[in-house]
């Protein structure tokens, strides 16, 4: 009997098959065992290679840096004091994170039930533009008003998503166009109602040129953010987004509601076959997840910035869709991964101090990005090409 | 105005718009044939865009700018195939952080570089120019824009009538059995988005250098994401991905000229146009809804 150990590849017939392999080899499961590596060189393997991913995204952004001339140390530096050295410059960050984990958030539980909710951007302008409304034109008590504005948020972003919902469950519209294609009408009709003064225009004393803009919330509409910057300091926010966060890994994990959801996400004919309302389960996803980016925006609107431009979603929907991309299913990774997030946005609006564009922060996210998908899908690619020479050593001795 | 000049200003306006979406249309119904739902269109037309300016100003040469944008097209296009299609990571993922990526990318170079203007002159073809209406917006046009010509019906003949279409199509719609033929399914795929990659590119660069004349940040907007609607709601045919790019072309238009005529529609409600028709023109008339069977979802060989 051939041992594996001086297996050679036959010369492969057309195709790359050898001759023989029939692939339905039963006691294939043997060979596979055999043939894995020790779950320890696995971890290390996999720490190593993100180590190497996230070294060439850096090395990348740091030819980038060269390219225009300036100093690849400078910038780094620069996004190290600009987000985590201080005190300050750390409560800053984490005004950041806020919007970035609960997009994150609402993502991933989207994703989850298999719905590939991309349009946050869009949830997260009319989330912003709904709570704006509210907390600008009702004069109730603040705490009152205040919390109806995060709530008019929930809603607005819930409604953008439930459109998507709706016309998935209707028409069978595609979620990922459509979310897509509402960002567009979203952003449309947040400039509409900030350059429109019966709706959130500032009146008049805005000088010509200017882009159109609301009045600030008055100061009992704001969240509270003890603490202003040289001190440390961070919106309330942060602990609404964390608490959420507890709250949803809790249930994604112990629910029959986290049941459901990864039923209908990973096998939904099965999903249905077990009872589950897959339609109902799926678009409520989506909805929630509409839901947490609206309330995202409400919080960046209550919490941080205090008043409303057409491009207010900034590019917060898109780093919140993202950091939940990198973490791959797993909510446990959320809050730290947004935090990267925050720092590469805060730390980021040092570069131009130092010369350099600050659409580099995004270039680098974009990167980070790239680099943290690679190792997993490389991997998955190597133990499926050592299971494939496992079954093709079986198929061989099976027919000698 | 009388109706002769209204009515050529209506169609150069509809031209304008949709030739950069007609040539990424060709490219993406390729790709989505293939099975791929290339979301990171966008960022190869933004690419194009930028990088046929760039180049084209800084050499001041336009054909070699117009290859550089089909060269950036295709760049994006061999990280997403080989991400996707040899790897097997999820085709949304990697598509998104591209569009992300070109969107900063092209900020940061447009911001160090400052890339001049740079334009095609209309090219006039003799006696055909003369049709009333027709004529000055559809013959007298920058000579990229007879490419059309060529690649709308290269499309159609490379999918439908050659084994290589065969073979993608068979991979679109069911890659396994595909596999037991022998087809390699990976390989057609990346093929596929090779050659998105080069039209969407093109078409980017056909946006910058024969429409625009400069770059402008994100200049793109989002059409990118229109050729996608375009694509699916023309049914996964070419006919119907062209009249779908020529009707949201046609929409998009309408905000250039609107004012030119004279009436005077909300500006915001002119932007949405092209975006909110789509969505209709999904929900309402695309009938059928007979999208290639693996469309975005990768394929691995199965080994037991």
């Amino acid at each position: 009997m051939t041992s594996l150990a001086n297996w050679r590849p036959t010369r492969p017939t057309r195709r790359g098959r050898p001759a023989g392999s029939d692939g339905i080899t039963p006691e294939l499961t043997g060979a596979e065992l055999e043939l894995h590596g020790s779950r320890r060189a696995d971890t290390i393997r996999m720490v190593v290679l993100y180590l190497v991913s996230v070294g060439v995204a850096l090395g990348i952004t740091a030819l980038l840096v060269l390219a225009v001339g300036h100093a690849p140390s400078d910038v780094f530096s620069a996004l190290f004091r600009g987000s985590i050295s201080t005190p300050g410059a750390i409560g800053r960050t984490l005004d950041d994170t806020i919007p970035v984990l609960l997009v994150a958030l609402g993502t991933l539980i989207a994703v989850r039930a298999g719905m590939f909710n991309i349009g946050q951007t869009g949830q997260l302008a009319i989330g912003g533009g709904c709570a704006a409304m509210v907390a600008l034109k009702w004069h109730g008590p603040g705490p009152l008003v205040l919390t109806a504005a995060l709530l008019a948020g929930v809603a607005g972003g819930a409604l953008w998503a439930g459109i998507a919902a709706w016309l998935y469950t209707w028409r069978k519209i595609n979620v990922v166009i459509s979310t897509l294609l509402l960002i567009y009408i979203a952003t449309q009709i947040l400039d509409y109602a900030v350059s429109n003064q019966g709706l959130l225009e500032e009146p008049s004393q805005s000088q010509i040129g200017s882009l159109p803009q609301s009045q600030p919330l008055p100061a009992n509409v704001r969240l509270p953010h003890p603490g202003s910057y040289p001190a440390f300091g961070v919106s309330l926010g942060i602990v609404l987004a964390v608490a959420l966060l507890a709250v949803f890994i809790v249930l994604l994990s112990r629910s029959r509601w986290g049941v459901h959801l990864r039923m209908t996400g990973t096998n939904p004919t099965a999903a249905r076959r077990f009872g589950v309302r897959v339609a109902l389960v799926a678009s409520g996803a989506l909805i929630l997840s509409g839901a947490l980016a609206g309330l995202a925006g409400g919080a960046m609107l209550t919490g941080e910035v205090y008043r409303i431009q057409g491009g207010f979603a900034n590019t917060f929907g898109n780093d919140g869709l993202l950091a939940a991309l990198v973490c791959r299913d797993r909510p446990g990774w959320l809050l730290p991964v947004s935090f990267v997030f925050g720092m590469i946005r805060t730390g980021g609006n040092y570069f131009l101090a130092t010369g350099v564009p600050n659409y580099l922060a995004q270039v680098l996210q974009g990167l980070l990005v790239l680099a943290a998908v690679f190792p997993p899908v490389y991997l998955e690619r190597r133990e499926w090409a050592r299971r494939l020479k496992a079954a093709r050593v079986l198929a061989l001795r099976a027919a000698s | 105005m009388s109706f002769s000049v209204n009515a050529s200003i209506v169609i150069s306006g509809v031209v304008a718009e949709s030739t950069p979406l007609l040539f990424a249309a060709s490219g993406e119904y390729m790709a989505e044939r293939a099975g791929t739902l290339n979301i990171s269109i966008e960022g190869m037309m933004l690419a194009g865009a930028f990088t046929g300016v760039a180049v084209a100003s800084a050499t001041t040469n336009l054909i070699l700018g117009l290859l550089a944008g089909v060269a950036a097209g295709l760049l994006i296009a061999a990280i997403h195939a080989n991400f996707s299609h040899r790897l097997a990571a999820n085709t949304f993922v990697v598509g998104l952080t591209l569009d992300a990526l070109v969107l900063g990318a092209t900020d940061y170079f447009a911001t160090v570089l400052k890339p001049g203007a740079a334009k095609f002159t209309p090219v006039t073809i003799p006696l055909l120019s003369k049709i009333p209406a027709v004529g000055t917006s559809i013959f007298v046009q920058p000579w990229p824009f007879y490419l059309l010509i060529v690649v709308i019906p290269l499309t159609w003949w490379a999918i439908e009538r050659t084994n290589w279409g065969l073979e993608v199509r068979a991979s679109g719609e069911n890659p396994s059995a595909a596999d037991a033929t022998g087809i390699r399914v990976n390989v057609r795929r990346r093929q596929a988005l090779y050659l998105c990659g080069v039209l969407s590119g093109l078409g980017g660069a056909f946006l910058s250098l024969c429409i625009v004349g400069a770059f402008n940040f994100d200049m793109t907007a989002g059409i990118g994401f229109v050729v996608l609607a375009a694509v699916i709601f023309g049914g996964w045919t070419l006919r119907g991905a062209v009249f779908g790019a020529l009707l949201f072309g046609a929409a998009s238009a309408m905000g250039l000229v609107l004012p030119t005529l004279g009436t005077s529609v909300n500006p915001q409600l002119l932007l949405a146009l092209p975006y909110l028709l789509a969505l209709a023109a999904m929900s309402f008339l695309a009938k059928s809804h007979r999208s290639p069977r693996a469309l975005a979802q990768p394929f691995t060989r199965g080994i037991s």
